[in-house]
C-alpha cells in the first residue's frame, strides 16, 4: 500500500511493490488518461508530474511517489471550466490527431514551461523528446509559441 | 414483402465452410430505407433491415417505421432542433467524423453548432456503401472510377465485395461522405421543406433553408427543423434528392474545430486500452517470435508463483498469462521460457531476404534498350516497415451467457466482428464490437490484421465468464506487425537526344497491387512496368499510403537520375514531361513557387522536388535539406502543394499533410525492420526511432483547387 497525493487528493494505492507508477495510476486509481506507449521511458506517453516535475511513469516504481504529489492529465486543469493554458492552446491550435500521445506531451510541456516560460526552439526540442506518431509537431510549436515562447520563426526560416 | 422469400445470391449457409459463413452473409441482408418518427415527435432517417438480397433495396412507405427501434438511423432530428448524425467510420485522428458530419450538415443546411456527431455501431446497415446503395443502387448507379482507385489491394477488394465498414485507403471522406452522408442530408432537407410548405400553405419552391430553419421569405414565416421534424417524419422519402453544387457550399470548405479534440487534451478520450469492464482480468502474451512458429512446450509453474497471476493460457502459437493487473501478467510472462518451432525459417536474415529480391529481379530482365539511345539505370530498395501505433495492440473480451463482447480500436468494426465470431465459434449476431478511439491506425487495424482480437477472444474463452483485457507489450507489437513490404525496384530508361525518356522500364518485387502506383505520370514513348512475384518472410499489410510510399520514392528518385543525365533542372525536367497532365503540372508548379525554386537556398542546404499521386490526390513537395551539427541529415522545411479536389475542412486537411510528411520522414531517416534468425530484430523505440520535435521540419501546405472530386488525404499526406 502506497500513500500519495493524486491530483490534490490523498490516496492509497494497493499495488504490488515494484509496480510502475503508470499501472498503479491506470488500474488502481482508475485514471486512464496517462498512456502506456513503450514501457521503457522512451516515448513519453506516460508522462505525469511528481512534485511538479515531469516523470515518465512507466519507468518508476509506485513506491518512489510515496508521500509525493502526483498530477496526471486529469488533474492538470484547475477545473473543467478552467483548462490549463497548454490544454487551451492545444484546442485553439487543433493539435491532437489520434491524441494518444497528447496527455504525455501536454504534461511534459506544461512542466517544462514552468521552468522555462519562453524557450527557444532548440531549448524546446532538447527538453521535449516525446514521440507523436501522427506528427503533430508543427502545431505543438505553434501552440507553445502562442503561450509566449519565441520558437517558430527561427525554424521556419521563410 | 414477397421479396422476403428470395434466396440470397451467395454466402448463405455452406455447412462445409463455417468460418467463411459469417462474413459472406453480410450482404445477404436486404434493407429498406425509410424515415420515421421518434418518441416525442422527431424525424429519423435510415435503414430498417430485414433478411433479403442486398442489391434490391426498397423504400418504405411513409409512416411504416415507428420509431428508431426498427430503423438504424443516419440522421435524427429532435424537437429541440438538435441534429444527430451517425457516421460509419472510426476516428483515428484524421478528422473523419467531423469532416463527414460537415458534408451531411451542408446538404441539410443545418446549423453546425446544433449538430452532434456519433460513430455508428458495428451493424451491417452502417457498412460503407450501404447508404449509396440504399439511395441509388436500384437505379443502376455506378460510382465513378476514381472511387475505386483506393481499392487496389486486398483489403479494399474485400471492402468492395463484403461491404465492410472500413476506414482506410482515405475512403471515408471520399466514399461515404461524398455519396452517402450528403445524400442522407439532402433527403432529410427535402422532407423538411415539404413539411414547411404544408405548414405555411405555400408552394415548396418559395421556401429556402438556412441554419436548421425552413424560411418563407415572402411572408416572413419560418420554422426550425425541430418544429417540422414530426410532420416530416410522416412524408415519403425523396428517391433522388438534389445535391448542392460546390458553389452553394457554406460550411464545407471552412476550417472547423474537430469534435474529438477537447476530450483528447484532458485525458477523457477513451481508447481501446482504457476500457474498464467490471471484474476484469488482464493478460500479457508472447507469440512465437518467428512467423509461423508454434508453441512446443512451456513450464507454467514459474508464472503461477508470481503474485497476482491467476492462470496461464496456452494457444497453438502463443502463451498468455492472466493476472489481476497488467504488470503482474507481464511479470508472470517474463518468468516463462516457452519453446517455439522456427517454422523452418529460423535461418532467414535480412541479407538473405535482400539477396532473394535481387535474384527475383535478375530472373525478369527488362527489354533490350533502344539502339544508340543513352541509357540510365538505377536500383533502389526499401526495408520492411512497422506501423508502430502509439497505442500497442490491445483488446478486451468477455464471453458469457452465449454472448461475446469485444472492446477495441479497429479500422473496421464489422470485419472485426467476423474475426471475433470465428474465434469464439459464435454467430456474428451473438457478438458485439464496442469500437473505441484508435491510438493510431495507419493500416495496422485494417481488415486482415485482427490477430490481437482473435487472441483476446481465445483468452476470454479460457477465463469465461470473466472479462479480460489483453495488452501487447511494445516489444510484442514491434515483432508481430503486418509490415510494409520490403521492395526492390530496378529501373532502366532510354533517353532521346533531348534527354526525354523513350523507354521507361521498371521491375519491382513484392508489394501490393498491380503496379499502378509504380506507373509514372511523366511522358515516355513506351513504359514497361512489371511487378515480380516473390514469397514474403514476414506478414505484410497496408501501411499509410500503401504502395505509393515506396514507389513514389523509387520513381521520383529515378526521375532525378534522368534529369541529371539530361543535364536538366529537376523541376523543369518534370514540368516538361507533364505537358499532358495539367493537374499534376499545376501542383508541381505550385510547390516550386512556394519554395522559391530557382533561388539560392540558405548556405549549407539544398532543395529537392518530388510529386506523387495516390488515392485520387496529387501532392508535390520541395524539401530543403542540410546536415546538422553531427553530420546527420536534417530536413528543415517542406513546401507541399496538394490537389485533393474539394477540401472539406482545410485546417484538418493541412494537419493530415503535415503529419504525413513527418510519417514519411521517420521512415526515410530511421525506420528499418530487419530479420535475424528468422525473427524481427527491432524491439522498441530506441531501435525503431521516430522524428521528434528536434528533427521535425516546418511544413507549408497549399491546396490547389482543380475542381476535381474529393481525393484522399490521410494516405497521400
Amino acid at each position: 500500500m502506497v500513500e500519495l497525493t493524486l491530483n490534490g487528493a490523498a490516496i492509497q494505492l494497493d499495488a504490488a511493490p515494484g509496480t510502475p507508477l503508470l499501472w498503479a495510476i491506470r488500474e488502481q486509481a482508475g485514471l486512464t488518461g496517462t498512456k502506456f506507449g513503450c514501457g521503457i521511458g522512451a516515448c513519453g506517453a506516460c508522462t505525469v508530474h511528481v512534485d511538479g516535475r515531469a516523470v515518465r511513469s512507466c519507468s518508476v516504481p509506485v513506491e518512489s511517489a510515496a508521500g509525493r504529489a502526483v498530477t496526471t492529465i486529469e488533474g492538470l486543469a484547475a477545473s473543467p471550466e478552467a483548462l490549463h493554458p497548454v490544454q487551451q492552446a492545444w484546442i485553439e491550435h487543433q493539435v491532437p490527431q489520434c491524441g494518444y500521445c497528447q496527455s504525455g506531451m501536454i504534461m511534459a510541456i506544461a512542466a517544462f514551461l514552468e521552468t522555462n516560460p519562453a524557450p527557444t526552439d532548440d531549448e524546446l526540442a532538447a527538453a521535449i523528446t516525446n514521440i507523436c506518431r501522427c506528427g503533430t509537431y508543427q502545431r505543438i510549436r505553434n501552440a507553445v509559441q502562442s503561450l509566449g515562447a519565441a520558437v517558430v520563426e527561427e525554424v521556419r526560416n521563410v | 414483402m414477397s421479396e422476403d422469400q428470395n434466396p440470397a445470391p451467395e454466402g448463405q449457409a455452406n455447412p462445409e465452410q463455417p468460418a467463411k459463413k459469417s462474413r459472406l452473409r453480410k450482404w445477404s441482408r436486404r434493407a429498406f430505407i425509410g424515415a420515421g418518427a421518434v418518441a416525442g415527435g422527431g424525424l429519423v432517417l435510415g435503414v430498417g433491415g430485414v433478411i433479403l438480397a442486398p442489391n434490391r433495396l426498397k423504400y418504405l412507405p411513409a409512416g411504416a417505421v415507428d420509431g428508431d427501434g426498427q430503423l438504424n438511423t443516419w440522421i435524427r432530428i429532435t424537437p429541440d432542433n438538435l441534429v444527430t448524425a451517425q457516421i460509419p467510420h472510426c476516428e483515428m485522428g484524421q478528422g473523419a467524423l467531423t469532416g463527414l458530419g460537415m458534408l451531411l450538415a451542408e446538404e441539410l443546411d443545418a446549423d453546425w453548432s446544433l449538430v452532434e456527431i456519433r460513430q455508428a455501431p458495428a451493424e451491417d446497415v452502417y457498412a460503407n456503401g450501404y447508404i449509396i446503395h440504399a439511395f441509388l443502387g436500384e437505379v443502376g448507379f455506378t460510382p465513378p472510377a476514381w472511387l475505386f482507385r483506393a481499392m487496389d489491394f486486398t483489403a479494399f477488394k474485400m471492402a468492395d465485395i463484403f461491404g465492410i465498414m472500413t476506414t482506410g485507403g482515405s475512403t471515408s471522406t471520399r466514399g461515404t461522405g461524398a455519396f452517402g452522408m450528403r445524400l442522407a442530408g439532402a433527403s432529410a432537407r427535402a422532407m423538411l421543406l415539404e413539411a414547411g410548405a404544408e405548414r405555411f400553405g405555400v408552394p415548396i419552391e418559395e421556401l429556402t433553408t438556412s441554419s436548421s430553419r425552413v424560411v418563407h421569405a415572402a411572408s416572413g414565416q419560418s420554422a426550425t427543423y425541430g418544429e417540422l421534424a414530426a410532420a416530416a417524419s410522416a412524408l415519403d422519402l425523396p428517391r433522388r434528392p438534389t445535391l448542392k453544387s460546390r458553389e452553394q457550399y457554406q460550411l464545407v470548405g471552412t476550417s472547423q474545430p474537430r469534435a474529438d479534440i477537447p476530450s483528447k487534451v484532458v485525458g477523457q478520450a477513451q481508447y481501446g486500452i482504457d476500457v474498464v469492464v467490471p471484474d476484469m482480468l488482464y493478460a500479457a502474451i508472447m507469440r512465437a517470435p518467428i512467423p509461423g512458429g508454434q508453441l512446443t512446450s512451456v513450464d507454467q509453474a514459474p508464472a503461477l508463483t508470481v503474485a497476482g497471476v491467476t492462470q496461464v493460457v496456452v494457444l497453438p502459437d502463443a502463451v498468455a498469462v492472466v493476472a489481476n493487473g497488467y504488470w503482474q501478467a507481464q511479470q508472470g510472462l517474463n518468468a516463462l521460457s516457452p519453446q517455439f518451432t522456427d517454422a523452418g525459417v529460423g535461418g532467414v536474415d535480412s541479407d538473405a531476404i535482400h539477396a532473394m529480391h535481387v535474384s527475383a529481379l535478375d530472373a525478369e530482365p527488362m527489354e533490350a534498350t533502344l539502339e544508340g539511345a543513352r541509357t540510365v539505370s538505377a536500383e533502389y530498395r526499401v526495408p520492411y516497415l512497422h506501423h508502430a501505433t502509439m497505442e500497442p495492440m490491445c483488446a478486451t473480451a468477455r464471453m458469457a451467457e452465449g454472448r461475446l463482447d469485444v472492446w477495441c480500436g479497429t479500422q473496421d468494426p464489422l470485419s472485426t466482428r467476423g474475426v471475433a465470431a470465428d474465434a469464439a465459434e459464435f454467430e456474428p449476431e451473438s457478438v458485439t464490437i464496442h469500437n473505441q478511439q484508435l491510438g493510431g491506425g495507419f493500416g495496422r487495424r485494417l481488415p486482415g490484421t485482427y490477430d490481437y482480437v482473435e487472441q483476446a477472444v481465445h483468452v476470454a474463452r479460457a477465463v469465461s465468464p470473466r472479462p479480460v483485457k489483453l495488452i501487447w507489450s511494445r516489444e510484442e507489437d514491434m515483432r508481430h506487425g503486418y509490415y510494409r513490404p520490403c521492395v526492390h525496384s530496378r529501373f532502366r530508361a532510354a533517353l532521346d537526344a533531348r534527354g526525354r525518356p523513350l523507354l521507361w522500364g521498371n521491375r519491382f518485387t513484392g508489394g501490393f497491387g498491380d503496379g499502378s502506383a509504380a506507373t509514372p505520370h511523366y511522358a515516355a514513348e513506351e513504359t514497361d512496368v512489371q511487378a515480380v512475384e516473390l514469397p514474403v518472410h514476414l506478414r505484410t499489410g497496408a501501411w499509410r499510403s500503401v504502395a505509393a510510399s515506396q514507389h513514389g520514392f523509387f520513381v521520383e528518385s529515378f526521375v532525378d537520375e534522368l534529369a541529371s543525365a539530361a543535364g536538366r533542372d529537376p523541376f523543369e525536367y518534370r514540368r516538361e514531361l507533364l505537358e499532358e497532365e495539367p493537374r499534376h503540372r499545376a501542383v508541381l508548379e505550385r510547390a516550386a513557387e512556394m519554395a522559391d525554386w530557382g533561388t539560392r537556398p540558405p548556405d549549407g542546404r539544398a532543395r529537392g522536388i518530388a510529386m506523387v499521386e495516390s488515392f485520387g490526390s496529387i501532392v508535390a513537395q520541395v524539401a530543403e535539406v542540410g546536415l546538422d551539427e553531427s553530420g546527420g541529415i536534417r530536413v528543415y522545411r517542406v513546401d507541399a502543394a496538394v490537389d485533393c479536389g474539394l477540401v472539406v475542412n482545410p485546417q484538418q486537411a493541412e494537419a493530415q499533410i503535415q503529419g504525413g510528411v513527418v510519417f514519411g520522414l521517420s521512415a526515410a531517416l530511421f525506420h528499418e525492420i530487419s530479420v535475424r534468425d528468422g525473427a524481427v530484430v527491432q524491439r522498441n523505440f530506441p531501435d525503431y526511432d521516430m522524428v521528434r520535435l528536434a528533427n521535425a521540419p516546418w511544413v507549408n501546405v497549399s491546396f490547389v483547387d482543380s475542381g476535381a472530386a474529393i481525393g484522399g488525404l490521410g494516405e497521400p499526406g
